[in-house]
């Protein structure tokens, strides 16, 4: 019979243990949350020799078992609860070669806890380069484990890790050292008071200050023999730790690592001489800024023009073969188009997802953290919100969890509040559909106008963030003890396989749950534009045909159709909110998409499709086909006097509001989550929706 | 002198590090009292500082920097 046995990966961060998991599990992995928080949870299933299965869980990033964040939180809440679904048959850490010291000190951790652990050497590709050489059976012996030297990138190793995965049973559970002599009466006293309980264990708990089940911090300091200690004497505690196992390691490392520095070639340094310089450091920067909003916009217009063509074929063709009736317009004026208005976005936002992944992955986002902490602590943020305000432009959420790693509370809040202003990937169907709908085509040096607008709303919205940051901080009392580390990993080429994953992974599941939101809203919308109360929506046919005798029949249609929206239950509701959006330019048509886009930006798009389609009545009499798309059916759009709805005022003003507005209710339920308040989402939905409204308003009245 | 004072492609030597000031897990990344500490570049102002010390790169604040004794090694 086949057993499953649960592996546990746990290491630094950048020590590639993400693509150690890729090369255990390959796409056999799926992304979750941890229950009740929102960490990131990796898991997967490896086949290993032998028939065993093995449960693969990729653990977050940590450098050492004290943890100073949620995410550290969970490796160790998981390494101490011997009743977790999850706890590790086998612990696998996984180290970086270049930095083996500092990654064995997460190991003797591990090791205390008496866990079988392996110690798998990732990057082993890099040892000639750096002229290191390893002696493995003496560091094996020292360490008292099996070491898998592996290299990711050159796919080796991977099988021998594999074997001694399934052979856990034969690996020691003897930790490699003792640290308890720190304070040998301390230790020898909590033995006394708790003699079942593992000694290392009882430490971390102690002075961890979380709960493990039964046992946590207060149950132990109340236990009348133990002699506590105040929370100084701890930390100098914790600090005498850290020396004596540096001095383990050292003395490890001494007889089983040689480093010929004369062959070591150093390519971070050379190259971080010209990516963090003062002066060239940003310009390289703004460069791959600029690159990245250019291709964008030059390199998507192929498929997005292929995809939205073919959604409207598919609604015609749909129409024309199903048999008339409720259904078939649910599907040809709902469904399709609502569904067609995300997929169309499809190429851009996996780009985005591209270019955000690759940084990461080559090591560049930490130069740009180090280049960029003393301007943004000039606005109350830290060097470190400019990984979350970059990848605000993919999406808030996962932007709002990447503040996890500013260390003070202060710099954390105002980055979280502000994040939602940069342009996310939402907010890009409704730039780009009106930026070709009211920025004329032409080009300066080489860039196009519709590019550079785009660029420039991307500034605007990174500029507010900045701009908000500064404000709160002189408005926010609050009192942190601000520090601020960060690592510069080394510079690796990124692997295709690990990019690839990434990329279909996160543009997948934003599909889906715009997708599922924009489904939903379709629905309700065609409902709602296709029935409606009273006299003038019920018998439309009646009155227009009294109204207009003379028009021909196809002009008849139409206007039949825009009758019936107007009096339909959702043209009922654009109505009322009329008199208040009228100041910034729209008709009730796009007071409805607005109203729709609360519950997420990228709904607008796909609410207009809706709402036009039903709107006009031609169907696969027209020739022009081309009408069908959704923007040629949005630039055909007239007022009742017969102006363009879609001018260049309007247009810019619609920008404007997009930019601002706080339209994504899964932000706001992510803010709560983090700041643990209604306070601060609340306070964002009202200050963004006020700084929109008013931005459109001045827009509007100035450029019309 | 403090680690705020190494110029750019100087090395020093850690003595003391003051423990109320410095967090356990710049300890961890290898700050610790011997270690070789060699500043690489900073940014503007010079401020934050991109070090390696003991083979670890990392990039902190002035502000901390302050409370990290160092001796200056002269090659």
């Amino acid at each position: 019979m086949s057993k499953q046995i649960n592996v546990a990966l746990i290491g630094n961060p950048n020590t590639g243990k993400t693509s150690v998991f890729n090369a255990l599990t390959g796409l056999n992995q799926k992304v979750g949350n941890y229950p009740g928080i929102t960490v990131e949870k990796k898991e997967g299933v490896c086949k290993l020799p032998r028939g065993v299965k093995a449960h693969i869980l990729d653990l977050p990033g940590t450098y050492s078992l004290n943890a100073s964040s949620l995410d550290e939180n969970v490796v160790i809440e998981l390494l101490l609860n011997k009743e977790h679904k999850d706890f590790p048959d086998v612990a696998v850490i996984v180290c970086d070669v270049e930095n083996l010291k500092r990654n064995l000190l997460l190991f003797t951790q591990i090791k205390n806890l008496e866990i079988p652990t392996i110690l798998a050497i990732n990057m082993s590709d890099r040892m000639e380069y750096k002229g290191i050489s390893l002696d493995i059976p003496y560091l094996e012996e020292q360490l008292n484990t099996k070491i898998a030297l592996i290299s990711t990138r050159k796919n080796k190793g991977i099988d021998q890790l594999k074997t001694i995965i399934s052979d856990y049973k034969t690996l020691s559970t003897e930790p490699c050292m003792d640290a308890s002599d720190i304070d040998a009466a301390y230790f020898e006293n909590l033995k006394e008071v708790f003699p079942n309980q593992q000694l290392y264990k009882l430490w971390l708990v102690i002075t961890q200050d979380v709960n493990f089940g039964n046992l946590d911090r207060h149950t132990i300091d109340g236990v009348e023999d133990f002699k506590t200690k105040s929370k100084t004497d701890l930390k100098r505690l914790q600090q005498k730790e850290t020396i004596k196992r540096y001095q383990f390691i050292n003395n490890v490392l001494k007889k089983g690592q040689t480093i010929d520095l004369a062959t070591a070639k150093d390519l971070r340094i050379k190259l971080d001489r010209i990516l963090t310089h003062k002066v060239w450091g940003y310009v390289i920067f703004g460069l791959i800024l600029l690159l990245i909003f250019q291709a964008i916009y030059d390199w998507t217009g192929v498929p997005m023009d292929f995809i939205d063509a073919s959604f409207g074929s598919l609604s015609e063709w749909a129409k024309s073969v199903l048999p008339a009736g409720v259904f078939t317009d649910l599907l040809t004026e709902g469904i399709i188009p609502g569904i067609g208005g995300v997929v169309i976005f499809i190429p851009q936002i996996a780009f985005l997802f591209l270019f955000i992944s690759v940084l990461e992955e080559i090591g560049y986002m930490s130069r740009v953290v180090f280049l960029m902490d003393r301007i943004m602590r000039r606005f109350g943020l830290s060097g470190k919100s400019v990984v979350p305000l970059i990848s605000g432009t993919a999406c808030a959420i996962p932007a709002v969890m990447a503040t996890r790693n500013i260390e003070s509370w202060k710099e954390r809040l105002i980055t979280i509040l502000v994040t939602p202003f940069t342009t996310c990937a939402a907010r890009l169907p409704v730039y780009l559909i009106l930026i070709a709908l009211v920025i004329p085509d032409g080009r300066i040096l080489g860039l196009s106008y519709q590019a550079l607008t785009l660029m420039l709303l991307y500034l605007i919205g990174f500029g507010t963030a900045v701009g908000s940051a500064w404000l709160l901080n002189k408005v926010l009392k609050i009192k942190s003890k601000s520090f601020f580390v960060v690592e510069m990993p080394n510079y690796k080429l990124p692997l295709a396989k690990n990019i690839g994953i990434t990329v279909l992974e996160k543009t997948k599941s934003f599909v889906f749950e715009a997708g599922k939101i924009i489904l939903a809203i379709s629905i309700v919308l065609w409902f709602l534009a296709s029935y409606g109360p009273g006299d003038q929506f019920n018998n439309a046919e009646e009155i227009v045909t009294k109204e207009y005798p003379t028009l021909s029949e196809e002009d008849l249609n139409d206007k039949i159709a825009e009758q019936k929206l107007e009096y339909s239950y959702i043209g009922i509701i654009g109505k009322t909110i009329e008199p208040v959006i009228k100041p910034l330019g729209y008709d009730w048509k796009i007071g409805i998409g607005l109203v729709t886009s609360f519950a997420a930006r990228e709904v607008f798009v796909g609410t207009l499709a809706t709402i036009y389609s039903i709107g006009s009545a031609n169907d696969i009499e027209d020739e022009d086909k081309a009408r069908d798309t959704i923007k040629s059916k949005m630039a055909a759009e007239t007022h009742s006097n017969g102006t363009m709805v879609f001018t260049f005022a309007s247009g810019i003003s619609l920008l404007l509001f997009y930019a601002f507005a706080m339209q994504c209710m899964s932000t706001l339920a992510i803010v709560k989550r983090e700041t643990n308040s209604w306070k601060w989402p609340m306070y964002q939905l009202a200050v963004m929706s006020a700084i929109a409204y008013i931005a459109a308003l001045v827009a509007f009245q100035f450029l019309k | 002198m403090t680690l705020a004072d190494l110029k750019r492609g100087e090395q020093g030597i850690i003595k003391d590090v003051s423990s109320i000031h410095i967090p356990l897990k710049l300890l961890e990344m290898g700050c610790l009292p011997g270690n070789v500490v060699e500043l690489v570049q900073v940014a503007p102002f010079a401020d934050p500082m991109y070090l390696n010390i003991n083979g670890s790169h990392l990039a902190i604040r002035k502000e901390t920097a302050v409370h990290i004794l160092i001796e200056i090694v002269n090659e």
